[in-house]
């Protein structure tokens, strides 16, 4: 990819992998991540903020209708696991930055690492196992397509 | 210097409203009352302006991500740096302007 190897002084902490090359695709990750969520994430807004009500119009029946299209799934599915990784990534950085103590750096890791794939696969759940028109409750908050449903 | 600390600041609080917006969705799965009465605090004054704050915080962090990929990428970038810190505010600006005129409508005009 790049040909010069630019030599970064300090105060760039080392990151202390062993792994060959584990940070170079970290870097890369990056690079490709961030404009793919710029993208998603400025659409997301563009069509929950400025379109219709915006945020006055966001309830349940506003998600679940959004839900109904598999479009929607999977954009809201890459944008969830793409964010948190690109997240993610970024502040294992700033804890490699500023964490200096090795025990605490071990902590801060894990409580990262715990949080991020707990959140993934929470968020992973909740989009693909909605129901839009749980049978017990108020139909006047579920989405009008629940009418045919019955 | 000030864009590096504007880009780890904003990935920062965007990664923390980011665990935040994942549980307050997966109230979905709870009941639609439990969900649009969580979402329901969005829609008040102070939760408006914290979500403006959130929004320029994204667009922010993603321009000046571009400008960093931009300035690795081409010298012709390189050399114009500073001007693309210029670039990054001014393109924020066309975006946040029409944004907060009609966000801040919905939040306060109750429209």
């Amino acid at each position: 990819m790049m040909t010069a190897q630019p030599s970064v002084r300090p105060p760039r902490t080392p990151s202390g992998r062993t792994r060959r090359n584990a940070e170079k695709w970290s870097w890369v990750f990056m690079r490709i991540t961030g404009p793919v969520l710029l993208i998603l994430i400025v659409t997301h807004l563009f069509i929950n903020l400025m379109t219709g009500d915006g945020i006055s119009q966001i309830d349940f029946a506003f998600v679940a209708g959004k839900w109904a299209s598999p479009l929607w799934q999977v954009w809201d599915l890459l944008m969830l696991v793409l964010a948190l990784l690109h997240g993610g990534n970024g502040m294992r950085l700033l804890i490699n930055d500023y964490a200096h103590h090795p025990w605490l750096r071990k902590v801060l890791h894990s409580a990262l690492g715990i949080a991020v794939i707990g959140i993934i696969v929470l968020g992973a759940l909740v989009i693909f196992s909605f129901d839009p028109c749980p049978v017990d409750a108020d139909p006047s908050l579920l989405p009008s397509f629940c009418e045919d449903v019955r | 210097m000030w864009m590096w600390v504007v880009h780890r600041v904003t990935g920062v609080a965007i990664f923390f409203f980011l665990l935040v917006h994942v549980l307050d969705t997966s109230l979905v799965r709870v009941s639609p009352e439990a969900y649009n009465e969580v979402i329901g605090s969005y829609k008040t004054p102070l939760y408006g302006l914290v979500e403006a704050g959130l929004v320029a915080a994204i667009l922010l962090h993603g321009f000046n991500g571009l400008r960093i990929i931009a300035v690795d990428r081409s010298t012709w970038a390189l050399r114009h740096q500073r001007q693309l810190v210029w670039a990054v505010w001014i393109a924020f600006a066309v975006l946040m302007v029409p944004f907060l005129w009609r966000h801040l409508g919905h939040v306060f005009g109750g429209a």
